[in-house]
């Protein structure tokens, strides 16, 4: 079981550079996502700790021991890919026990067999153990996978996207049994994913990474509700965020003019002037006799609530209503929001100015 | 304009059973979803009404006359495919053209007809350019826009966003809806993905291995599922499914889980009865309707808090239940952590109850 600490850390791949001072803090049991979007540098990340490759800057820490000069074996990290890397024609047993059967392991076959007991009951894939895996479904595939981690007993598991080839059913199954797993091990995990709702529902922690550089590190809820900046708002949750360029005039958000203009609650260092205003769609109110009338531009069924667009002008807004409201789409209906739940973000910069003051 | 019929519809692919008696009236200016899991029959159906199939037995009827023996060009039905099907040597306006030339409309209508079918899917200033130097969302506007300029009775469009990514995917859902009100033509969309059939369509159809499951509303095919098959898999997170048995406990209904009591109102076991429902069932809730309290009230029983898996606006929580995993739906940070003690209990009109030999709802519908 391992803390993981990257200090400054700066990686060029030529003249392009993936990691800039790139900085974390992983504690001992913790279940930390990296979460961006492609190209952002989160596999990267994952082989520079797991000793792939060398940073060109900066240093990692594995348990405070600077792991500069220790090559991938000593490190004892697992890596797990989306991509399930098992060998075809060998059983699911044989591919567990490979990784163990290495002579510098030198384990005994009763150690082994009792890991490949404890590995297969907790992934309940006892009844696989001796079928050959390409016999098996792609979930059974990532669970053996993930299956081969566990029995190395390693100081921390490295998970890079094992669910996106996944389909969907089977990735909301493997959400829990993943997040039931690591708090089950009390393990170390640091799990890359361009998925927010994988990092929502997993995470301990999440670290946004765009473009190289971490743009903000917080609890799933910190990071949805106080975004740092437009990138992590729309970024993170979905229906996405409702940001909305206006300007701050008497107390109001005053939205293209002629659209709309609704009230906000008063944000310290918020003068009046251009922002862009966030707002998440449950925040925004449909209900009769509220003070903005808007068209019905589009509605997304999720049986327990429908996302409806909304149209004033040219803007278009998105709210969630329960399932059971009856709207067509062009149906006129009255909106308002949430005055307290309003996010102030600069309009140039995009950064949330409770960031900014802080 | 046209209606679409399938009557007692049969196929086989060899040994596979893959359209298993269908029968289906799809009214005019309908849109209808075809939604299942893959290799449930759904394209094999849009594909044999298109007559890009043929079927064993069965009548397939367009405006009631049987088209059997009419062949696919002649049906004046478009089809759009997943892959888009562009002819990568012409221009958008070539490939828009293409159908009407081939008919020999005159030059002008063509003009005419390709420039605002153009315009209503926004896609004028690309006229000029080749597929090659398109994004996916553009090729697929264009092969829709080739199935349009014929003006067609009906369009068949099979999983015609499948491949874009999840944004493009949404706005591209958002403009068929708002093209298919334009327009009004009959339209059958196939997609195995449940939020764009609840979201496009005026009634879904559910099929899995070649069966038709359930015909209905969005609404209808989420409150009210025909059976196990449609109960999970529509909706997100899934419906909770366990095998129970009913008891009568002081003049109230229990239904019991893994020797776990619920209460649920007495007039269920009339109900049950009426039904001559036998003991061999199952229990299904969604999420929304396991009501979770931090503290113990009347009705509530004690569970332990598992997972909490954050959404933003809402939380997935797992309760155990004894050696059962219930998972609720709860407003945001509702439920702290794992371990924490709550009580929970089931909103009676979210309980569905199913027959577990055949997989049939029993159709209970109790009130508050």
């Amino acid at each position: 079981m391992a803390r993981i600490r990257l200090n400054n850390i700066n990686k060029q791949f030529g003249e392009h550079k993936a990691l800039i001072d790139l900085s974390l803090d992983v504690a001992d049991g913790e279940f930390f996502v990296l979460l961006g979007p492609t190209g952002a540098g989160k596999t990267t990340t994952l082989r520079l700790i797991a000793g792939l490759d060398k940073p060109t800057g900066g240093d990692i820490f594995i348990n405070e021991e600077n792991v500069a000069e220790w090559g991938p074996a000593e490190r004892d990290t697992a890596l797990v890919l989306q991509q399930y890397s098992l060998y075809p024609r060998l059983t699911v047993r044989e591919n567990l026990s490979f990784p163990l059967k290495s002579r510098v392991r030198n384990m005994a076959q009763a150690d082994i067999d009792k890991r490949i007991d404890y590995a297969s009951k907790t992934l309940r894939i006892g009844h696989l153990l001796e079928r050959k895996t390409d016999r098996l479904s792609g979930g059974e595939m990532q669970r053996v996978s993930i299956g081969r981690a566990i029995v190395r007993e390693p100081r921390v598991f490295l998970m890079d996207e094992p669910l996106s080839a996944l389909d969907a059913k089977l990735r909301e199954s493997l959400r829990s049994e993943l997040k039931d797993l690591q708090m089950r091990l009390g393990a170390t995990f640091i799990f890359v994913t361009h998925d927010q709702v994988e990092a929502m529902t997993m995470g301990d922690r999440i670290g946004v990474l765009n473009h190289g550089r971490i743009v903000q590190i917080g609890t799933p809820q910190q990071i949805y509700s106080n975004p740092r900046d437009t990138f992590v708002a729309s970024f993170v949750g979905s229906p996405a965020i409702n940001l909305i360029p206006g300007k701050l005039a008497g107390g109001n958000a005053v939205v293209s003019p002629g659209a709309f203009e609704l009230p906000v609650a008063g944000k310290s260092g918020a003068g009046e002037g251009a922002y862009t205003f966030g707002v998440r769609p449950e925040d925004v109110k449909v209900e009769q006799g509220a003070p903005v009338e808007g068209k019905v531009h589009d509605i997304e069924n999720h049986g327990i609530e429908k996302i409806l667009t909304l149209r004033v002008g040219d803007q278009l807004v998105r709210a969630a209503v329960p399932g059971r409201v009856a709207v067509t789409v062009e149906d006129a209906v009255r909106f308002g929001w949430n005055p307290d739940k309003v996010i102030f973000f600069d309009a140039k910069s995009g950064l949330n100015l409770a960031h900014k003051a802080a | 304009m046209a209606e679409i019929e399938l009557r007692n519809v049969d196929k086989h692919f060899g040994a596979l059973h893959v359209i298993n008696d269908v029968n289906l009236t799809v009214a005019d200016k309908e849109f209808v979803v075809f939604l299942g899991p893959s290799g449930c029959g759904k394209t094999t159906t849009l594909r044999a009404i298109a007559g890009l199939e043929d079927i064993d037995s069965g009548d397939i009827l367009i405006d009631g006359k049987p088209v059997q023996n009419v062949h696919a060009s002649e049906r004046d039905i478009a089809f759009v495919f997943q892959n888009y099907a562009l002819y990568p040597h012409l221009t958008v306006y070539e490939n828009m053209a293409f159908p009407l030339r081939a008919v020999r409309e005159s030059r002008d209508l063509v003009d005419k007809t390709v420039r605002s079918v153009a315009a209503s899917l926004g896609i004028v200033n690309l006229l000029k350019r080749r597929p090659s130097q398109l994004s996916g969302g553009d090729m697929q506007r264009v092969a829709i826009g080739r199935a349009l300029v014929r003006r067609p009775k009906a369009i068949l469009l099979d999983e015609p966003i499948g491949s874009l990514d999840a944004k493009l995917r949404e706005g591209m859902r958002v403009e068929l809806k708002r093209l298919h009100l334009e327009n009004g033509s009959t339209s059958i969309y196939v997609t195995h993905d449940q939020v764009e059939a609840m979201s496009l369509a005026d009634r879904i159809v559910v099929m899995n291995e070649g069966i038709l499951q359930q015909i209905g509303t969005p609404s209808e095919v989420y409150l009210h599922p025909a059976n196990l098959f449609v109960a999970q898999f529509i909706g997100s997170p899934v419906m909770n499914i366990a095998p129970s048995t009913i008891r009568e406990d002081g003049g109230k209904a229990q239904v019991v889980i893994d020797e776990q009591a619920f209460e649920l109102p007495r007039e269920l076991l009339g109900m049950l009865e009426s039904k001559k429902a036998g003991n061999d069932l199952s229990l299904g809730i969604r999420p929304e309707g396991v009501l979770v309290s931090r503290t113990d009230q009347p009705g509530y029983r004690p569970a332990e808090a598992h997972i909490v898996q954050p959404f933003g606006g809402f939380d997935i929580v797992d309760l155990k239940v004894g050696n059962r995993t219930i998972r609720a739906r709860t407003t945001a940070g509702f439920v702290g952590k794992a371990g924490d003690a709550v009580w929970t209990k089931l909103d009676p009109s979210h309980a569905h109850f199913f027959d577990n030999r055949s997989g049939a709802s029993l159709d209970i519908r109790l009130g508050d």
